[in-house]
């Protein structure tokens, strides 16, 4: 087998928010750095992201402060949370957001001239720093121009299939040019996954061809360990008319701007069910709730801005009940402003500018005269790489992870907008104490035999006497999990998915690829489906284990929390045999002073 | 059901030709959707790209019926059907595979023009002020999702092959957006005049009608660099200038 070498001392996999931002922070820390991604740079996930970046600034509203976003955080993720990430991510993400004005990026303004935050859910005060609503597109710019001058060597439309260890530690990563199908190996002291999340796991899903959970795999079959993996973000609003659009996110920013939900009686029903930890702040009336989204600090939020998992599954509740949409939705309208305030179609278009076209274009519906349909689409996964809260180092010395393939900030469910900022945070924090790992520790020496067997498995689809169409092989593990595990659960239908797992396993054994190496989406999504695969499998698995409802999990069969699962967080890794080991961790107790800080903001 | 054909580009490199292929269609659809299907169902290995399927990644640019245009905001709706759709790679750029086409030179092409150096933060706790007035102008180049559609359609590039001389219009865009942002100190004129050759812009507006963003690339942000470009090299009063201060 012939392939290229390349050595680093860090290598970042990944050029979304995280792997930017921790490559430029390595870099900084004045190691050779590399950076790997599947499509051109620019193009990854987090440019799609709209809505805004958390952080307290404190400029629209000066009552929030990091002691309110901490508590925020964590009570959106219902307390499994990692309490140490999300009091970094609190007290830093305002100075993450400074930085990238400071390297170019131009927010929305307040009117002194400071950085606008807008209302999102879950979020106490505004707090999210926002363009419109193309923030993701943004940050990816700024930090990806910023970046370019920083001496980063970028290596674009390349895969990779395998994080390499030697005696337990990351040595480097082996995979593919997409656009030739040549190897290359990259030997590096640390290796930081910033890959995102696993979206395609789902039939209806807001996430890319990227989004097939290859960091998650690749940490698990390097050794680290995946915990939360049963928490799944639906997201409550996506678009579910035409159906080629199905999935396509409508950022919550709709809501924040005004935006209300009704069902087909015309009823905004998210009134109907306020759950206890938030009645304190939410609004019981509709005139409250609209003082509130036009910036009046004495009223309290609208429902529709509780959190997503509450929201998406109130959504589920009236369709099933036949008060949905023609399409199955529930209808989201913003339009309805135009009784409240003058010009209210150019206001429309002007906070929510890419929302207004991607109807317009692709529904020929008119947001600022008519209502949206919407139902829930699959969006983020709070579950990922196990991480030290404070160097984002997994359990495999020299392996990092950062952004969505990590876990830990979000507990059971994740604030809209706590992304943006959480790839920025621990970008940073992955970035400076890879480069920190990298200068302490040499290169390890790599296995051969390991690099061969990588590369026997990945031309794999290529051998004769293979049948399976990888597409159709994608096609019905999206459709199981979609229907088996998604936004409600049931012990028998999980037990069936773990069942159509296996037999989907065996099919990806045989998966058929035609024509060469050069730039076939054959032969990549064949590959894909072993991640696929493995991070579907955790997911089904946790989602079982966890007998009780908390945040983006809800078993029907277990409506209720249970105290038996309040304090700990599911775990996977592989045993080594090559299975599937499931293992409960028990959270580590908080500390009073930030006890005290969610007591005082209760 | 209704189906409709689409010609699709196959190709190696430069060599290729064109290959029908029929498919089902259904309300909505765009037309990297009906890619995706042929993909799927009778040609496992044709080669695209696309990420978002929403208009803001630039992915999925190519030409339909002979238009650069993103394929995932073209609705099937909105083209003939009664005869094949032609679906081929952006022109102006090297062919890779199929629809895939080599868009590397305008990386190479953007880390030649001068980074943003913002001017010394206006608040003591290193922030800066700014009115939303001022910002609405850059927001707007700021939109752009680096497609290269506008590359692909200016004659500067595509006929003439200039892509040593001159950077393209979404490279004007993205100067623009630096040289009229707020905070920005830096100075790109002499580069924009010498090395990235504005002046071989002949004002066609070309660029802007393909622009899926709605940039008024050639108004708002070409001819307002050259005005500049011209007040500083060519006004004579600062040509004057320009020599007693060297
Ligand atoms: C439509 C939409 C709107 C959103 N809006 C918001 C919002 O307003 N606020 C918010 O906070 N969050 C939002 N989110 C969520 C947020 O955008 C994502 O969670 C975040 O961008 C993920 O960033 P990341 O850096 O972790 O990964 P990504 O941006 O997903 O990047 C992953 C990178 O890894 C690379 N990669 C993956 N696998 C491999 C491999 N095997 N080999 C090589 N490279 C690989 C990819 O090519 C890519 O470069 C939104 C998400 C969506 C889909
Ligand atoms: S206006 Fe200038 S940049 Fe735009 S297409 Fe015409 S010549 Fe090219
Ligand atoms: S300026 Fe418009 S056409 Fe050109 S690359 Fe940007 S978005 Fe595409
Ligand atoms: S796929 Fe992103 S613009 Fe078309």
């Amino acid at each position: 087998m012939t392939y290229e070498t390349h050595e680093y001392d860090v290598l970042v996999v990944g050029a979304g928010g995280a792997g930017l931002r921790a490559a430029i922070e390595a870099s900084a820390g004045g190691v050779k750095v590399g950076l790997i991604c599947k499509s051109l740079l620019g193009k990854a996930h987090t440019v799609m992201a709209e809505g805004g970046i958390a952080a307290a600034l404190a400029n629209v509203d000066d009552r929030d402060s990091w002691k309110v976003h901490f508590a925020d955080t964590m009570r959106g993720g219902q307390y499994v949370n990692n309490w140490r990430m999300a009091e970094l991510h609190a007290r830093e993400a305002p100075d993450r957001v400074r930085e990238l004005e400071a390297w170019g990026a131009v927010f929305d303004r307040t009117s002194d001239g400071r950085i606008l935050q807008r209302n999102f859910g879950g979020h106490r005060y505004p707090r999210l720093a926002h363009v419109g609503d193309r923030t993701g597109l943004e940050m990816i710019r700024t930090l990806q121009d910023h970046g370019v001058h920083r001496g980063l060597d970028v290596h674009m439309e390349f895969t990779v299939v395998a994080v390499l260890t030697t005696d337990g530690r990351a040595a480097g990563v082996f995979g593919y040019e997409r656009e030739r199908g040549r190897f290359k190996l990259f030997r590096s002291a640390a290796v930081i996954l910033a890959t995102g999340g696993l979206g395609r796991a789902y039939r209806i899903t807001s996430n890319s061809w990227e989004g097939t959970g290859d960091g998650h795999s690749l940490a698990y079959r390097a050794g680290a360990q995946l915990i939360d993996m049963e928490f799944i973000q639906f997201h409550p609003t996506g678009m579910i008319w035409p159906p080629s659009v199905q999935g396509i996110l409508v950022t919550e920013g709709v809501r924040g701007e005004g935006g209300v939900l009704r069902n087909k009686e015309g009823r905004r029903f998210m009134f109907d069910e306020i759950p206890e930890p938030y009645r304190n702040q939410t609004a019981d009336n509709e005139e409250e709730g609209w003082r509130y989204t036009q910036g009046d600090k004495t009223a309290r939020r609208p429902p529709e801005l509780l959190t997503r998992d509450h929201v998406a599954r109130c959504i589920n509740r009236e369709v099933k009940e036949g008060r949905g949409s023609p399409h199955g939705g529930v209808f989201l309208d913003i339009s309805w402003i135009k009784t409240r305030i003058q010009n209210a179609e150019d206001h429309i278009k002007r906070k929510l500018p890419s929302m207004y076209h991607q109807f317009k274009q692709l529904a020929d519906i008119d947001i600022t005269s008519e209502p949206m349909e919407v139902g829930p689409t699959t969006h983020y996964v709070m579950g990922g790489v196990l991480v030290d809260a404070d160097t984002q180092m997994s359990t495999v010395p020299g392996l990092f992870a950062a952004g969505e393939c990590a876990a830990g900030i979000n507990g059971a469910n994740r604030l809209g907008g706590n992304s943006l900022s959480d790839l920025l945070v621990f970008g940073k924090r992955a970035g400076e104490h890879a480069a920190i790992f990298a200068r302490e520790n040499q290169r390890g020496a790599v296995d051969g035999a390991a690099v061969e067997s990588a590369a026997r498995d990945a031309l794999a689809p290529f051998e004769s006497g293979r049948t399976e169409n990888p597409y159709a092989i994608q096609h019905d593990l999206q459709d199981a999990m979609q229907r088996l595990v998604g936004i409600v659960r049931l012990e028998d239908e999980m037990r069936e998915a773990l069942g159509v797992l296996e037999i989907l396993k065996r099919r990806a054994a045989m998966a058929a690829v035609h024509g060469h190496r050069e730039y076939n989406p054959g032969w990549h999504t064949a590959l894909d489906l072993g991640h696929l695969l493995t991070v579907s499998e955790a997911i089904a698995r946790c989602a079982l284990e966890r007998k009780e409802s908390r945040g983006g999990h809800f078993r029907e069969d277990h409506p209720e929390k249970a105290a038996e699962f309040a304090t700990i967080n599911m775990a996977v890794r592989q045993s080594a045999d090559g299975t599937m080991e499931l293992r409960r961790l028990p959270i580590p107790e908080m500390p009073a002073e930030l006890r005290q800080v969610i007591e005082e903001q209760k | 059901m209704q189906q409709a054909t689409f010609r699709v580009w196959r190709g190696e490199g430069k060599t290729g030709q064109f290959r029908d292929y029929t498919t089902d269609i259904v309300p909505g659809m765009v037309v990297l959707d009906a890619i995706h299907r042929i993909q799927a169902t009778q040609a496992t290995d044709l080669a695209c790209r696309w990420n978002c399927k929403a208009g803001k990644c630039g992915s999925c640019s190519a030409e339909i019926n002979g238009k650069p245009r993103l394929m995932c905001m073209t609705r099937l709706n909105q083209l003939p059907l009664d005869q094949p759709v032609t679906v081929e790679p952006m022109r102006a750029f090297p062919p890779i595979r199929d629809l895939v086409t080599d868009v590397s030179w305008n990386f190479e092409v953007k880390k030649k023009i001068k980074p943003f150096q913002p001017r010394r933060p206006d608040a003591p706790d290193g922030t800066w002020r700014m009115a939303q007035a001022d910002v609405d102008r850059v927001q707007e180049f700021r939109k752009c999702i680096e497609c290269f559609l506008c590359q692909d359609v200016c004659h500067v590039l595509r006929e003439h092959a200039m892509h040593e001389q001159f950077i393209g219009p979404r490279f004007l865009v993205y100067a623009a957006a630096l040289e009229m942002h707020p905070l920005d100190s830096a100075d790109r004129l002499t580069g924009l005049k010498d090395d990235h050759g504005i002046g071989y812009c002949n004002i066609t507006g070309c660029c802007t009608k393909v622009c899926p963003e709605h940039i008024t690339i050639t108004e708002n942000a070409i001819i307002p660099l050259k005005e500049r470009v011209v007040d500083q090299f060519y006004d004579p009063v600062r040509k004057l200038l320009r020599v007693f201060s060297s």
